[in-house]
């Protein structure tokens, strides 16, 4: 079943799905007409999900039927429905109302064979919830060869790696260079993602995205810098344990992460399309967007001036310098402190650029998006090598394809959980990761 | 302005069951971090682990309360081996990486609608309280005075709680008080130095990771008690609020855990009721009452920073005896 439908994009936004059930539990009692003897506080549950290739529909109309009379109920916004009914043990009957469905569309698999599709009887064990989902498509379906979606997975992996890229190489250098493992840098991510929403998003100031997409990175790339200014240079100076520094780093993400929520509030909002929505096929059924290959070549441009930077120019040599031994690197003349100032200016503006393309990648901007990453992000980071800057990349695109690619045989909401089980299995047989060394693990 | 109605809620969480299952959470941390410098961050797995393993227990398999409360608590240690195996070898930032990490996969696991019939999915667990309340001996009637006024059920909950609580601080304060605590401040201090004299430094990590572990996992149980087991709960902020109250108490200390999450719920609480008030009554003319009710974890934020720059050695800490020398 997984191997035909497209998992959904929106699925990646794991967190959501907390919000999404108070919302959940608010809409059912707002669309459920509460009939006869099905009330509001029964203990049990039926729900499910309506989708058409991963995308969801709203407003679709259900009926339950079983011990507690009928009850009716509408999709919410994410293609949720779920009711409260008072009995577990027994059958309930939902029934989808297909005329409420948009149009050329209908229910065409019948999980319970009973020859009506939108008909499915089940019956409620006794952990007292039922999930009911329908699998709609476009009349027939067409069903693409696993080796399409392996090769569209893999293209979507190599994006997504990319992105988690640009966010792994700066918290990398960061590592390396300071010794802090600094969890803020989600709040690096969302930050490039909300500035830019504020630059060209329609109720703000609507620059055109060419300019306003510039500005968010330099923005961002400013964060950076007016954070090692009031945060960690005077800690540097200090004398501050990197443990201590960890922890003051999780202050610092928990307080930018709900000032953020403060400002742009719980939604999700989307940033206008960098290009026009155009799909391009590339070869059977395999199809991307402009919008992905932008992205992509965005990533790639920048990753690869990075890396001649960092390989060829005189202050990348003086960080790989510091990454190997600062107090060496000091006493060789080098100024730590510029160049650690340097690092958190590249950092920031690496990070934002993630996080624009992420806001384009998940699609749509929220205020935690940046946390949703961040393990992902440290486990590329770990699966390189702590400190890495080029082991940071290459655990990047891994973490970014394992995550895509585990989507074909697990499910779409536990590939985040993939990638994580990877992270430790990778700790027990090579904690020094991909391109590390074995001294730096202590 | 309803001062009474704000007072009396921020009173009443001073018994509430979230009090004390912070409470517990922060102990099993003061465990890991305070004595044994193991940098613990999957706090929320822990407790998640205690709280689905209990209700697990009672709604899939039947069990009664305390045996589900076991069930929980077993589930906890097992996480805590397998955990440890890999990871108290390494340095204290890849132990961070992997709880981190590791709770995450547990909330994942529990979020995910593959096995929703067992776990609920996103929406949680409720309504297994019969069998716990079956068990209680208090008469049915409302008893307490003032803002702590509760029924039979609030009672034997918080009853249940503050017995677990006195039990583990009594667990930790006679451990740290043993040559066996002793060789975990030492490895704490210097692991070196302790292997140099020829103790099995990993081995008395495990232990120190199996044993907070469970008493975290208590605190999800008697958190998971009173109302109902979602998994929105579970997330990394619950991990990084434990750390706030463990920090404002003073990690290497018995009763700092407690006194820290204390204050934390206190505050949270009065926050909570306060700044919505302010709002409503429009002495913050600029922000909402959502934005208001936000504006107190901005603050959590905030005073974790400040805390472990200015007092990282808590309010009940000894500056001698810092948890971050290394």
């Amino acid at each position: 079943m997984k191997h035909t439908i497209a998992p959904s994009r929106r699925s990646r936004a794991g967190a959501h799905l907390a919000l999404a059930g108070v919302l959940l539990a608010l809409l059912a009692w707002l669309f459920a007409p509460t009939p006869a003897h099905a009330a509001e506080g029964d203990p049990y549950t039926v729900s499910g999900n309506v989708q058409l290739d991963g995308e969801p529909l709203e407003g679709v109309a259900l009926t339950i039927d079983g011990p507690g009379g009928e009850q009716e109920v509408e999709t919410d916004a994410d293609g949720r429905w779920s009711v409260k009914v008072p009995e577990r043990g027994v059958e309930y009957t939902v029934t989808l109302d297909e005329s409420t469905l948009p149009e050329g569309i209908a229910v065409i698999e019948d999980p319970d064979g009973d020859g009506q599709t939108n008909v499915t009887t089940s019956e409620m064990g006794q952990g007292g919830r039922l999930t009911v989902n329908f699998f709609i498509g476009e009349g027939e379906r067409n069903v693409t060869s696993f080796f399409d979606q392996f090769v569209q997975r893999l293209f979507l992996g190599l994006n997504f790696g990319l992105m988690l890229g640009l966010a792994a190489v700066g918290l990398s250098l960061v590592f390396g260079t300071t010794g802090i493992s600094n969890f803020a840098h989600a709040e690096m991510v969302t930050f490039g993602a909300v500035t830019a929403l504020m630059l060209v998003g329609p109720a703000t100031l609507a620059l055109p995205v060419w300019l306003g997409i510039p500005i968010a990175v330099i923005l961002s790339a400013l964060l950076g810098l007016v954070l090692d200014g009031i945060v960690w240079r005077p800690l540097r100076r200090r004398g501050v344990g990197v443990v201590q520094l960890m922890i003051l780093s999780i202050g610092l993400s928990l307080a930018l992460r709900y000032l953020f929520n403060f400002f742009i509030g719980g939604d999700t909002q989307q940033l206008p399309p960098m290009v026009p929505n155009v799909s391009i096929p590339l070869f059977g059924a395999v199809t991307t967007s402009l919008n992905d290959i932008v992205s992509m070549s965005i990533s790639i441009v920048v990753i690869v001036a990075f890396a001649l930077w960092l390989t060829r120019s005189r202050l990348g040599k003086a960080t790989r310098a510091i990454s190997d031994n600062p107090s060496l690197a000091a006493a060789s003349g080098i100024d730590v402190d510029h160049v650690v100032r340097i690092v958190w200016i590249i950092s920031g503006a690496l990070a934002g650029l993630a996080g624009i393309l992420y806001a384009y990648y998940r699609p749509g901007i929220r205020w935690d998006m940046g946390a949703q990453i961040l393990l992902l992000v440290f486990a590329a980071v770990t699966l390189g090598g702590l400190g890495t800057a080029f082991g940071a990349l290459v655990g990047s695109i891994v973490i970014g394809l394992l995550t895509e690619l585990s989507s074909l045989w697990i499910p779409a909401d536990l590939r985040y959980a993939g990638a994580l089980v990877v992270l430790i299995i990778i700790l027990l047989v090579r904690p020094q990761g991909i391109l590390g060394r074995r001294e730096r693990i202590g | 302005m309803n001062w009474l109605q704000i007072f009396d809620n921020t009173l009443s969480s001073v018994l509430s069951p979230a009090t004390i299952g912070y409470a517990l959470a922060a102990l099993g941390l003061a465990m890991h971090f305070g004595y044994g410098g193991l940098l613990n961050m999957g706090v929320a797995g822990f407790m998640a682990l205690g709280a689905y393993g209990y209700a697990i227990s009672i709604l899939t398999f039947g069990f009664p309360w305390w045996l589900a409360a076991l069930v929980g608590l077993g589930a906890a240690a097992v996480f805590a081996l397998i955990l440890g195996i890999p990871t108290l070898r390494l340095r204290g930032d890849y132990l961070a990486i992997a709880t981190i990490a590791a709770a995450e996969v547990l909330r994942l696991m529990f979020m995910t609608t593959q096995f929703e019939d067992v776990t609920g999915s996103a929406d949680g667990l409720a309504g297994y309280h019969a069998s716990f309340r079956a068990s209680n001996p208090i008469p049915e009637g409302t008893y307490g005075f003032g803002p702590w006024t509760y029924n039979e059920t609030g009672w034997w909950v918080r009853i249940m709680g503050l017995l677990t609580l006195a039990f583990a601080v009594l667990v930790v304060w006679m451990l740290t008080r043993s040559p066996w605590g002793r060789v975990m401040k030492g490895i704490r201090e210097d692991e070196d130095a302790i292997r140099s004299l020829g103790k099995n430094v990993f081995s008395y990590k495990m232990q120190s990771l199996v044993l907070g572990g469970v008493i975290m996992a208590a605190g999800g149980v008697v958190y998971a008690l009173p109302s109902s087991v979602a998994p929105g709960l579970y997330v990394t902020s619950l991990t990084f609020f434990v750390w706030t109250a463990l920090l404002l108490g003073g990690a290497a200390t018995v009763f700092g855990p407690v006194l820290g999450s204390l204050i934390f719920w206190v505050i949270q609480t009065f926050l909570s009721n306060f700044l919505p008030a302010l709002v409503e009554a429009g002495i913050l003319p600029f922000m909402s009452t959502s934005q208001a009710g936000t504006l107190r974890f901005i603050l959590v934020g905030v005073a974790l920073m400040l805390l472990v720059i200015f007092m990282p050695q808590g309010l009940l800490g000894d500056k001698k005896e810092l948890t971050f020398v290394r």
